[in-house]
């Protein structure tokens, strides 16, 4: 049945499952938000515990999403892999430096005799949430601004600046990419807390923060959708793979691509509407309004860097060398074998949202972190 | 044409330090430390849901005490054990850039389906097993213990079906329009022989040291005069399930050597020190190595040695009569044995290469005549593809000396292990294992020796296996990324620095959980 599709749906295909793992990471991403907000929310040592055990909960799986979205690209397109972490390798190194920083922070932050103090264990964590996230927002970003590098005939990537990866921070649209999401992580954040601990002082300040963390993001969210829609893209010629510049590509791409378009309003309107209802009306449900609403954003923005002949990891060295994810994907057989491996992937979604069902039944509560398993917490 | 990449480098004291070295020392030590928290996990998993089975069916809130003391040494380990791995993952980006190109095709569907089917388990009831106790019933709670015993064990499978893989290329074919490797066929991959000994003898070495972790943690109390009751318990059902996993690593490892005899003929003769392939091939019992020594030179192998004739025959063909190469043979060939050496594959090699850059720039220019010559010169020399890289037939052989020592090293402590093993459970049955102070002593210094022999076993996998980064296919030389050793070297010391300070925090938690104790 899959074996019958033909190569160039089978990438297509793939480009949408990486951008499902892709999104739904965007949302998990909530973690990094509350962690970012124990410095700025909480205020008192109960309630940072209190944010930092909600969180602690779900932590791993935002890490598992984000190791999956890294295997699912290596899989499917692992010419992106090979050139995108093999140059820009001081980003993704930094990346994967607070990401480590954040597997330890949760277990080791509580336990006697830790070493480096729960204070320290903190500030990892907030690290994680503020410049692991700006960081990935900002090699996001290269999607649509290119990175500087070539591909020789065997593909073997050369990067054209000694900073690999680190001059992508610098570039406007990027910084506001990475800042929009570290703004967007901690909307989440606060919303996941306003539904999931019951401790009155602390709901009332993460409603507050939905809002006024929603202000700071406007700005970054205006430069971004600004930029989208009157920058040059880097656009390919379907019938001889060449790139070439393309006035107005990201803009033609929504116009083209209706459907895309309406997830990204839709998208936006739900994170809106879900900020709204927890800040001002008084609800709990606003995570799952911002979280969805943060997923039908994510599958936008890739499809727009993705689909419609785009070049999705442009080259501004050599326009030849961009990635498509025709060039850059894997052999057909490869994305046939992953597509059976990929019908899995409902069965995994079914049985987390069982468990996170089960366990999110009860909100955290004070008496819960000092009560039997008091040992256990984070 | 990709090339070694020996221009990058940086001088360190008088050693010229290339971003290949700086790239393969820093993969070491992410995946040594990585592999000092795994096989913990993999092993302590099931023993804390033994533990917790034993309490739901018993229901003696003891039991429960004892399962919440091993979950919570579980924990602290789990995190760093996360931490290492995800960096491994990624530095297949970052400093293998062209051995992700080469051969993502096929590498990269192991690691996606590790996540899918094996970290996404772990994860969803990783949360259950430590917070759920109050939030889901006694059944779920133990089945989520269970399945996170299971998730640890089935994200070894794919980890080591693509390490596998990297040892015994199959199951594909190399394209020369897209410069790569290309998997041809998915369940020679997963099902191929090296990779299912790896997955039997790696995991049951795993749960050999989790027993001997929890045997020596529990002896230390007996020593203390604490906890003994609970600790006695652990020491019974470890001591068990370290025996069991004892003997299965010695087969499984048995079958693991017959397959490097076969696949890696010249891992296996490193492995010995055999330099001159003979008939009745013995096996070095004890031996001192000469380390100046060189292929094709006249030195002794060795300083001093005690052999046992036959036994590497038998090993590594069932046969104590027949022959088994050595590393002369391999590097220079024997014509009498109907060996090729490596001196002669480079040949081959070369032409290969040579053929194939003729075929891309034909491709390029669009004279597709000559492409088709090229390619048909190519297709008849590509076996030997990787050897064409090499500079010098020397080296194609492995260092000797570490391969050797840690080969002898973890034979020699997997043949002690499931001796201490029997020790503690006759003492058990006897009723007198808290009065065995020696045997307690010997116990606890055993979860040293069951890290070093779990190490010792790593280094000859991946030493043994140099200088390939895929088997006769590609040498390490050409895996790594096209940037400066100073960039590598840089993060190396990073990583050094950050995972040193986490493992110390880690030992000194875990010190301090067990000062706790289980009945706290």
């Amino acid at each position: 049945m899959i074996g019958n599709l033909d190569h160039s749906i089978l990438q297509q295909l793939w480009w949408l499952i990486a951008s499902v793992v892709g999104s739904l990471f965007l949302f998990l991403t909530f973690v990094q938000g509350g962690q970012t907000l124990i410095f700025t929310t909480a205020s008192t040592e109960e309630e940072k515990s209190l944010i930092i055990n909600a969180m602690g909960r779900k932590w791993e799986l935002t890490f598992t999403t984000l190791v999956l979205f890294g295997g699912a690209l290596f899989a499917a397109f692992p010419l992106f892999y090979a050139t995108s972490f093999g140059g820009a390798y001081w980003v993704w190194m930094l990346i994967l430096f607070t990401f480590i920083l954040q597997a330890v922070s949760y277990e080791y932050r509580k336990k006697p005799d830790n070493i480096l103090g729960a204070r320290t264990f903190e500030i990892f964590m907030s690290i994680n949430g503020s410049v692991g996230l700006l960081l990935i927002g900002a090699a996001v970003g290269t999607f649509f601004t290119g990175s500087r590098f070539s591909l020789n005939l065997y593909n073997s990537v050369t990067w054209g600046t000694p900073y690999h990866g680190l001059e992508a921070a610098l570039n406007p649209f990027n910084l506001a990419f990475g800042l929009f999401l570290v703004f967007l992580a901690r909307i989440l954040g606060a919303m996941y807390i306003v539904s999931h601990i019951d401790h009155a002082p602390l709901v009332k300040k993460a409603r507050k923060a939905t809002w006024i963390n929603l202000l700071w993001a406007l700005p970054f969210l205006l430069t971004i959708l600004i930029s989208l829609v009157t920058m040059d893209g880097f656009a390919v010629n379907p019938a001889t793979g060449e790139v070439f510049m393309e006035k107005g590509k990201y803009l033609h791409n929504l116009l083209a691509m209706p459907a895309v378009l309406v997830l990204l309003l839709g998208g936006l309107g739900s994170v809106i509407y879900g900020v709204a209802a927890t800040g001002f009306l008084g609800k709990n449900s606003g995570i799952w309004f911002g979280g969805i609403g943060t997923v039908l954003v994510g599958l936008a923005i890739f499809s727009l860097a993705g689909y419609n002949n785009t070049a999705f990891y442009p080259s501004l060295t050599d326009l030849q060398s961009s990635l498509t994810i025709h060039n850059a994907s894997s052999s057909k057989y490869t994305l046939t074998a992953m597509s059976y491996v990929a019908l899995a992937v409902p069965f995994v979604l079914a049985y987390v949202a069982y468990v996170w069902k089960l366990m999110d039944a009860k909100q955290l509560t004070l008496t819960e972190l000092s009560g039997e398993d008091a040992k256990d917490m984070y | 044409m990709l090339s070694a990449n020996t221009h990058k480098e940086v001088v360190v004291g008088d050693q010229i330090l290339t971003t290949v070295d700086w790239a393969r020392a820093q993969f070491a030590l992410t995946a040594m430390y990585h592999w000092i928290f795994v096989p913990l996990t993999l092993g302590l998993s099931f023993l804390v849901a033994f533990f917790e089975s034993i309490y739901v069916k018993t229901g003696n809130e003891e039991w429960k005490k004892l399962t919440r003391f091993w979950m919570t040494l579980f924990g602290v380990n789990f995190a760093i054990g996360v931490a290492t791995g995800i960096i491994l993952e990624f530095e297949f980006g970052t400093n293998w850039s062209n051995y992700s190109w080469m051969v993502g095709d096929i590498f990269g569907a192991p690691l996606a389906i590790e996540g899918i089917f094996a970290f996404f388990i772990e994860a969803t009831f990783f949360a259950v097993m430590f917070f759920g106790w109050q939030r889901v019933g006694k059944g779920f709670h133990l089945f989520s213990t269970w399945m996170v015993a299971v998730g640890s064990n089935l994200s070894a499978v794919w980890i080591l079906v693509a390490n596998g893989w990297m040892q015994f290329p199959t199951g594909m074919a190399f394209n020369p329009d897209k410069a790569r490797f290309e998997m041809q066929n998915f369940w020679d991959v997963a099902l191929s022989p090296v990779a299912v000994h790896k997955f039997t003898h790696t995991t049951s070495s795993a749960f050999l040291l989790a027993s001997l972790f929890v045997v020596g943690i529990s002896a230390l109390f007996l020593l203390q005069e604490r906890h003994q009751k609970m600790a006695k318990r652990s020491m019974v059902v470890a001591a068990v399930f370290g025996f069991i996993a004892s003997v299965f690593v010695g087969l499984t490892g048995d079958e693991a050597a017959f397959n490097v005899a076969h696949r890696q003929p010249m891992k296996l003769a490193a492995m010995e020190g055999l330099y001159v392939g003979q008939e009745k091939a013995p096996i070095v019992a004890m031996g001192i190595i000469n380390s100046s020594k060189k292929p094709g030179d006249d030195l002794p192998a060795f300083y001093q040695e005690v052999k046992i004739p036959g036994l590497l025959s038998l090993l590594a063909n069932r046969d104590p009569n027949s022959f088994v190469p050595g590393i002369n043979d391999l590097v220079f060939g024997n014509a009498e044995r109907n060996i090729v050496g490596a001196e002669q594959r480079m040949v081959t090699g070369k032409i290969a290469l040579a053929e194939l850059a003729r075929y891309k720039y034909a491709r390029e220019k669009g004279d597709e005549a000559e492409a088709a010559a090229a390619l048909a010169i190519f297709d008849q020399h590509k076996g030997d593809l990787g050897y064409g890289y090499l500079n010098n037939p020397a080296e194609a052989a492995p260092p000797v000396s570490t391969t050797f020592y840690s080969f002898h090293i973890m034979v020699v402590l997997g043949t002690l292990f499931p001796v201490i093993f029997l020790a503690v459970l006759y003492f058990a049955f006897k009723g007198t294992l808290e009065y065995q102070r020696w045997l307690n002593l010997v116990c606890f210094f055993s979860i040293f020796l069951g890290y070093v022999a779990s190490q010792a076993g790593w280094v000859v996998a991946e030493v043994g296996r140099q200088p390939w980064a895929i088997q006769g296919l590609l040498p390490v030389g050409v895996a790594t990324t096209n940037i400066a050793a100073s960039n590598v070297q840089t993060t190396f010391f990073i990583f050094l620095t950050l995972f040193t300070a986490l493992l110390l925090a880690e030992i000194r938690i875990m010190m301090k959980q067990i000062k706790i104790g289980p009945e706290a």
